[in-house]
């Protein structure tokens, strides 16, 4: 099992999926030539060619819709949107065209298209730079999102995405490209459904997804450490469906739960889990859930700013405390 | 065209109109419910392009004015009322309804409702086909209001660029809803307007069939050898209004005359009539044949067939079973 970085991981998934399949292909701004943005396409374009690593025009919705278009006729393509904040733009043809077409033709046609896509707050990227939209795709019926919080994931996740014969939105992060971690020699295909318990506790069950799982953690090594409480990690990594089963079942085990997202709260990863506490295992829960989430403002360019605007583990900590009086 | 395919086409034609006047009755009748588009007056646009194309092997996609391109294609009229009438035997087992008629076995890739919608759809069909190598081409036929969104010029860029076996159709009837082609685009001919994206393009008369074969010929051959997308501008106007609930008073008695004195239908057929294909009770006849099978064959099927099962609401949602969803097991 080697040690590879998340874009590493992504780069391997195109590569072998690519190698298997003429018919897989791989778009998006800068992703050919020039390597791509995130280097998760590095070297596809001198191995495949133009016509199967496609540096497309700055068009979001227009190539997310031949992307869809292309898929309709079985060939499977992988979209690289630079940044989620571009990928407002890109929701006409994800939501209206590959999202519903399955079900508003009977069953007749699908749309197995990919599209991958950085989100999350980075250093000073400021407004405009910083979205964190998972909240947004998973409220969409028809569309799978799925969301890795290690490179693991990272090539497991994309590799059954391609596979898979519905459209699959896989929400990447700007910080964590270059986090390492291990991955399969062999190939790996993880699961596009359910979650995995990233620590086992017994207190207290922190749910995190993306980057907010490294925060639980950090912060569960804390919790453990400095006030003897023992709290379970879930990491979230498919948004949508969510795993109900699995919320539940850690709740029943630990009784309290904290749902850590870099997002504002509105309309949330928050809300929604805490919604499915609600409606699958009230009655187990000892204390109220609790919700840590970013502050409900545009992203500030100011470092301090920024800083205070989303969580972190101190946060998760804090709250957690807050609910045992300690 | 020889004088059989002038007969089957008129035939076609006459069938699509009626087709769509017993829609607009039953929709009356609240038999079909929703948004419905109907196409008279636009028949000779749908039936021309794709008589000199190769309907149920090329892939056609279009708007929410869908039923004749979805027939024309191959979908059997049947399916298509039951679709309006939203039941299960439908073509798109009810659930998609007058705006999304999809057969896919005849390869008409479906009705959209966002007004531009299809164009990058189509372009991507076009970018598989050539991935794969196969003959067929891509055919969007969309309205002329349409051409006003980005993904029109977004699409078009993509399409030249990569040399995409595409062939935009623009139904122009000179209307988006009520707003006038005048009042909304500041370049009333619009195959001029792809002249930016260094595509071929035509303008031609879309109330005569043979006019639009002869375009249509052009084009599609272009597109077909290899030579990537083109795009034609046909002139046309709708009878009737948008839709059902379009109260139509926003265009004059004089312009509607005008147009109504080009009817695609009836131009063929007196055409035939003068020489001496065809006498007036030939027609007569064909019509009363034609309103028979629509009311025993078509409506009865709409009207006998079973509604969608209320247990299965949620299918069709994502693959049945796909076992990628389980990491590869199941
Ligand atoms: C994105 C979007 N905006 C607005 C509408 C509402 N709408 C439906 S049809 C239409 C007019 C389109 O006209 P045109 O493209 O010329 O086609 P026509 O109906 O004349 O065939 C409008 C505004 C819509 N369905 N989708
Ligand atoms: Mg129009």
């Amino acid at each position: 099992m080697a040690e590879i970085m998340y874009w590493e991981a992504i780069r391997r998934a195109h590569d072998e999926e690519m190698e298997r399949d003429p018919l897989v292909i791989c778009m998006g701004e800068d992703i050919g030539v020039a390597g791509g943005t995130y280097k998760a396409t590095k070297g596809l374009y001198e191995k495949y060619g133009a016509e199967r690593v496609i540096d497309t025009p700055i068009s979001e919705n227009g190539y997310t819709g031949l992307g869809i278009g292309a898929s309709f006729l079985g060939v499977r393509p992988i979209i690289e949107i630079m940044s989620v904040n571009f990928a407002w733009l890109a929701m006409d043809q994800l939501f209206n065209s590959a999202a519903k077409v399955r079900f508003m033709s009977g069953g007749q046609l699908t749309a197995p298209v990919v599209v991958r896509s950085a989100g999350g707050t980075a250093h000073q990227l400021g407004a405009q730079h910083s979205a964190r939209m998972e909240k947004v795709f998973m409220g969409i019926a028809g569309l799978r999102v799925v969301t890795p919080s290690s490179p693991r994931q990272a090539y497991g996740l994309l590799k059954s995405a391609v596979r898979c014969d519905d459209p699959v939105y896989i929400n990447e992060h700007e910080l964590m490209y270059n986090m390492k971690g291990e991955v399969p020699d062999e190939e790996y295909f993880h699961p596009l459904e359910g979650s995995e318990v990233a620590r086992e506790g017994s207190d207290v069950t922190l749910f995190g997804y993306n980057v907010s799982v490294h925060w639980c953690v950090q912060a569960a090594q804390t919790l453990a450490k400095q006030y003897g409480i023992n709290a379970e990690v879930v990491d979230l990594y498919a948004l949508a469906p969510l795993d109900r089963a699995g919320i539940a079942a850690s709740v029943r085990k630990t009784h309290r739960a904290v749902i850590v997202e870099e997002a504002e709260p509105a309309v949330g990863v928050g809300a929604e889990v805490m919604a499915i506490i609600n409606e699958e295992c009230f009655l187990e829960l000892d204390a109220a859930p609790v919700r840590v989430s970013a502050a409900n403002v545009p992203m500030p360019y100011n470092h301090g700013l920024e800083k205070a605007a989303i969580p972190n583990a101190g946060d998760v900590v804090a709250a957690v405390r807050k609910m045992f009086g300690k | 065209m020889n004088v059989a395919d002038k007969k089957r086409l008129l035939r076609e034609m006459l069938f699509a109109r009626r087709f769509e006047e017993r829609c607009y009755e039953a929709y009356v009748e609240r038999k079909i419910g929703g948004f419905l588009h109907l196409y008279p007056g636009q028949e000779a646009c749908c039936h021309g392009v794709l008589e000199a194309a190769r309907p149920g092997h090329d892939y056609v996609i279009t708007g929410y004015r869908d039923h004749v391109h979805a027939i024309k294609c191959g979908a059997d009229p049947k399916e298509v009322m039951a679709e309006l009438y939203a039941k299960e035997t439908g073509s798109s087992k009810g659930r998609g309804g007058s705006m999304h008629i999809f057969d896919t076995k005849h390869h008409f890739m479906g009705g959209y409702a966002l007004v531009g919608g299809p164009f990058p759809l189509a372009a991507g069909m076009a970018k598989a086909v050539k991935m794969k190598g196969g003959d067929e081409i891509a055919i969007c036929f969309l309205g002329d209001a349409a051409n006003n969104q980005g993904t029109f010029h977004e699409s078009l860029n993509m399409a030249k660029l990569w040399e995409l076996p595409v062939l935009y159709v623009c139904e122009n009837n000179l209307y988006g809803i009520g707003t006038r082609i005048d009042r909304s685009t500041a370049v009333i001919d619009q195959y001029k307007r792809v002249a930016g994206y260094n595509i071929p393009s035509a303008q031609e008369d879309g109330q005569d069939i043979e006019k639009v074969f002869k375009a249509a010929k052009k084009a599609v051959d272009h597109v077909r050898s290899g030579n990537g997308p083109y795009f034609l501008e046909l002139m046309t106007y709708r009878y009737r209004g948008h839709s059902m609930s379009d109260s139509n008073a926003y265009r004059s008695k004089k312009e509607e005359r005008m147009w109504s004195d080009r009817d695609p239908i009836i131009m063929l057929r007196d055409r035939l009539i003068k020489a001496g294909e065809m006498s007036k009770d030939d027609y007569k006849a064909m019509d009363t044949e034609l309103l028979d099978e629509i009311e025993n064959d078509i409506i009865a099927f709409a009207e006998s067939s079973p509604e969608p099962r209320v247990d299965e609401l949620e299918r069709y949602v994502f693959a049945d079973n796909d076992p990628w969803v389980y990491g590869g097991g199941r």
